[in-house]
C-alpha cells in the first residue's frame, strides 16, 4: 500500500500568477524609467530613482485598485513607500563601508602598520610612515578607559540589579542623562578642570579619564541588562545555603553573567574607540611611540584621521582615509566578538 | 553511643539572626556609594565648566546668549579687548539639528515600520544588525564621508532645492555659494541620528499588543489600515521620545559637523547658503589659537551645550520609558 505524505498548504502565499504581474510592473516601470530619463530634459541619478519609485509604486496600485478596489490600492502606496524610505535609510551604509575600503586600502602597504609618523610628515609619499603609534595609543586609550570606567560601571549595575534601594529610579535616570552627554563636553571638562590652570599637559590618561565618561553609561547600561537576565532562583538558592549577599553575587550572579559583562566592556570600547573630539583637548601631540601613558603627547588613530583631513592636501586626504579604515577594521572587528559573546548572554553550567 | 556521633557531624549551633554580616555591610555600603558615581561625575561637569565660564557670564551679561559676535582682540596696550556672544552658534545649531530632525525621523519611521510590518525574518534580523552597526560608526568616519562624497552631491541638491523652491524664504540664498551650508551638515546628521531614532521606534512598534493587530485584520483592514489604526496610535510617543534622543545626539555632534560646515559668528536663516553656527564645532574650532579669557569663553559655551543636551536627554528619556512601559 502506497502512503501518501500530504504536505502541509499555504493558501496565503502568493502563486507565480499573483507575482508575474508584480514583477511584470516592475520591469515596465523599469523600462519606461530609462525612456523617459533619455527621451525628457530630466537626468541625473534622482531621476532615475524617482521616476522608478513613481512608476513602480504607480503600476502597483492600478494594478491592485484593477483587481481588489481602492483600499488595497492605498495599501500597495504604503508599503512602497515603507520600502523607498527603508532604501534611502540603508544606501548611506553602503556608500560608507565602499568608500572607506576603496578609498583606504589606496594607502595601505606592510609598513603602514609598524612605521610612525617621525620618518614622515602627511605630504611624504604615500609608502613612508605609518599609524603603528596611532594604534599603541587606541591601545592605551582602551585599556585605560576601560580600567577606569569598568568598576564605577559594574558596581553601579549591581546597585541596581542587586540592592535596589530607595534611589536606583534616580540613579537609572541620571545613568541616561550620562548617555547624552556630548563627547566634545567630556573633553573640555577634563581639560577645564585638570589642564587650565595646572601644569599638566595633555596625556593618555587624561584622554582616559575624558573618555571613560562616555563609556560608563554604556557599560552600566548593558551591565544591568544581562545582571537583570540571572534568574532569580540562582540568587534565592545561593541566600538559601547561608550564603551571604556578598558571596551569592560574588560566586553565583558575576559568574553567570561573565560573557554578558564582556560583551558590555565591548560594546563601551566600541563607543569612545572612535571618539576624536575629547582627544582634541586632552591628548597632546606625538608622532611616535609613547609608551609612557603618565605623561608626554600621545596620538590616537581617530586623532590621526583628524590630523589627515585638516592637512587638506590630496596625500593627507589619503591618510586619513587609510587611517579611518584601519579604525573601521577595529570597530567592526569588536562589532562581531560582541555579537559572538552576546548570543549567549548568561551562561549557567 | 549512637548519639555523639550525631553531635560530632553537626556544625555548632548559630544563633538565628536577622543582622547583617560584615562582608555584607561592606558590599552594600560600597555599592550604595559607587552608585552615585554618575551624580558627581555630572555635577563635576556642570561644576566645573559655570566656575571656569563664569567671567564670560558675568562680562557679556545675557547678550552671551543672544548677541551674535565673536571677538578678542589684543590691542596696542596689550590689553585684550573682547566680546563674546553665541547668538549666531545657538541658533545655526538648532536650525542644523531641525534639517536632520525634518529628513531623519520621517525615514526612521519608515524604517522602523519596513523592519517590523513588512520584512521577511531573515532579512528583517540582517537589517537590525545593519542599524546597530550604522550606530558604532566613528563619528569621524561621517565627517570625512560628508566632506568627500555627500558635499558635492548636496550642493547639486542645494541648486535644485534652490531652483524650483528658491521662493520659500529660507530656501533662498543672497548669492549663489552652496558650498559647506546647514543643508549639508544636516543631512549629515540626519544619517547618523537615523539608528537611533529606528531602533528605538522599531522597539516600541514591535511590542503593538498582537490581539488588536489581529482584531484589526479581523475587521477586514489592510496591513496599512492595521498601521494607521493600531500601530502609529501605540508607537506615537514613542516615535517621539526616540525623535528626542535624536536631537540630543544632533545638538551635540562635534566632528562630523566640523569636517563637513563653514562656521561663520553670523546668524544665518537661508539653510542653503554657505555658513552657519553651530556649538559643538566652534569650541573646536577656537580652542587651539584661544587666548586664556577666550578658552573661559569656550568653557562657557561648552556650559550652554552642555544644559541644552542635558535637558533634552532627560525629558526624551522620560518620554521613551513610560513609552516602554505603557506597552507592557
Amino acid at each position: 500500500m502506497a502512503t501518501t505524505t500530504v504536505l502541509p498548504r499555504k493558501p496565503w502565499k502568493a502563486t507565480k500568477a499573483d507575482l508575474f504581474p508584480v514583477f511584470g510592473a516592475l520591469a515596465l516601470a523599469a523600462i519606461l524609467d530609462f525612456v523617459v530619463v533619455a527621451v525628457t530634459p530630466m537626468k541625473g541619478k534622482i531621476a532615475y530613482v524617482l521616476l522608478f519609485f513613481i512608476f513602480g509604486a504607480g503600476f502597483q496600485m492600478a494594478l491592485k485598485w484593477r483587481n481588489l478596489g481602492k483600499r488595497a490600492a492605498i495599501d500597495s502606496l504604503a508599503g512602497s513607500v515603507a520600502i523607498a524610505g527603508a532604501t534611502i535609510a540603508f544606501t548611506p551604509v553602503l556608500s560608507l563601508l565602499a568608500t572607506t575600503i576603496v578609498k583606504g586600502a589606496k594607502g595601505l602597504y606592510p609598513g603602514f602598520f609598524f612605521h610612525d609618523m617621525s620618518v614622515a610628515n602627511y605630504q611624504s609619499p604615500l609608502n613612508q610612515g605609518g599609524v603603528i603609534q596611532a594604534i599603541v595609543g587606541t591601545l592605551y586609550l582602551i585599556i585605560l578607559a576601560t580600567l577606569i570606567s569598568l568598576p564605577l560601571s559594574v558596581l553601579t549595575a549591581l546597585y541596581l540589579t542587586e540592592i535596589r534601594g530607595k534611589a536606583s529610579g534616580f540613579i537609572q535616570f541620571l545613568v541616561q542623562a550620562m548617555s547624552g552627554i556630548p563627547s566634545v563636553v567630556a573633553g573640555i571638562f577634563i581639560y577645564s578642570a585638570l589642564l587650565l590652570t595646572t601644569s599638566l599637559r595633555g596625556s593618555t590618561i587624561m584622554a582616559a579619564l575624558a573618555l571613560a565618561i562616555l563609556m560608563i553609561p554604556t557599560v552600566t547600561r548593558t551591565a544591568q541588562e544581562v545582571l537583570l537576565l540571572v534568574p532569580q532562583d540562582l540568587r534565592e538558592a545561593g541566600l538559601a545555603l547561608g550564603a551571604t549577599q556578598w558571596k551569592t553575587v560574588a560566586t553565583i550572579v558575576v559568574p553567570a553573567a561573565r560573557n554578558g559583562l564582556i560583551t558590555a566592556v565591548i560594546l563601551g570600547v566600541a563607543r569612545i574607540a572612535g571618539e576624536t573630539a575629547p582627544l582634541l583637548f586632552t591628548l597632546g601631540v606625538s608622532n611616535k611611540i609613547n609608551w609612557n601613558p603618565f605623561s608626554g603627547g600621545q596620538s590616537a588613530l581617530p586623532y590621526y584621521v583628524w590630523s589627515g583631513l585638516g592637512d587638506g592636501t590630496e596625500l593627507g586626504i589619503d591618510r586619513a582615509w587609510s587611517g579611518i579604515l584601519v579604525l573601521l577594521m577595529l570597530v567592526l572587528t569588536l562589532f562581531v566578538v560582541a555579537r559572538v559573546f552576546g548570543t549567549r548572554k548568561v551562561k549557567i553550567k | 553511643m549512637s548519639s555523639t556521633l550525631i553531635e560530632r557531624v553537626l556544625p555548632e549551633k548559630r544563633a538565628l539572626t536577622t543582622k547583617p554580616r560584615p562582608s555584607d555591610v561592606a558590599f552594600r555600603t560600597v555599592l550604595n556609594v559607587m552608585s552615585y558615581s554618575s551624580l558627581l561625575i555630572l555635577a563635576a561637569i556642570g561644576g566645573f565648566l559655570a566656575f571656569r565660564g563664569f567671567g564670560a557670564f558675568k562680562e557679556n551679561g545675557f547678550g552671551f546668549i543672544t548677541h551674535a559676535e565673536w571677538s578678542s582682540i589684543v590691542g596696542d596696550n596689550g590689553k585684550e579687548v573682547s566680546s563674546f556672544g553665541m547668538g549666531a552658534m545657538i541658533t545655526g545649531t538648532l536650525i542644523i539639528a531641525t534639517i536632520a530632525l525634518f529628513i531623519g525621523v520621517p525615514l526612521s519611521v519608515l524604517t522602523a515600520l519596513f523592519l517590523t510590518f513588512y520584512a521577511p525574518e531573515r532579512l528583517k534580523r540582517a537589517l537590525v544588525t545593519v542599524v546597530d552597526l550604522m550606530a558604532s560608526f566613528p563619528s569621524i568616519l561621517y565627517g570625512i564621508w560628508g566632506f568627500i562624497v555627500l558635499a558635492p552631491m548636496a550642493t547639486y541638491w542645494a541648486k535644485l532645492v534652490y531652483k524650483y523652491l528658491g521662493w520659500i524664504p529660507f530656501l533662498s540664498v543672497p548669492s549663489p555659494a552652496f558650498d559647506r551650508s546647514p543643508f549639508l551638515a544636516g543631512i549629515v546628521l540626519s544619517i547618523m541620528i537615523i539608528p537611533i531614532v529606528t531602533s528605538v521606534s522599531r522597539e516600541i512598534f514591535a511590542q503593538t499588543p498582537l490581539e488588536r493587530i489581529q482584531a484589526a485584520y479581523a475587521l477586514g483592514a489592510t496591513r496599512w489600515g492595521m498601521i494607521r489604526a493600531v500601530a502609529l496610535p501605540f508607537g506615537a510617543s514613542g516615535v517621539v521620545g526616540g525623535a528626542m534622543l535624536g536631537l540630543g545626539r544632533a545638538l551635540g555632534e562635534t566632528v562630523a559637523v566640523y569636517s563637513v560646515l563653514n562656521i561663520v559668528f553670523k546668524i544665518n536663516w537661508h539653510i542653503l547658503y554657505g555658513y552657519g553656527g553651530n556649538i559643538a564645532s566652534m569650541i573646536v574650532q577656537k580652542f587651539g589659537e584661544a587666548s586664556f579669557t577666550e578658552k573661559k569663553a569656550l568653557l562657557a559655551a561648552g556650559f550652554v551645550l552642555f544644559v541644552m543636551t542635558l535637558l533634552v536627554n532627560m525629558v526624551a528619556n522620560t518620554v521613551v520609558s513610560r513609552a516602554v512601559k505603557s506597552g507592557k
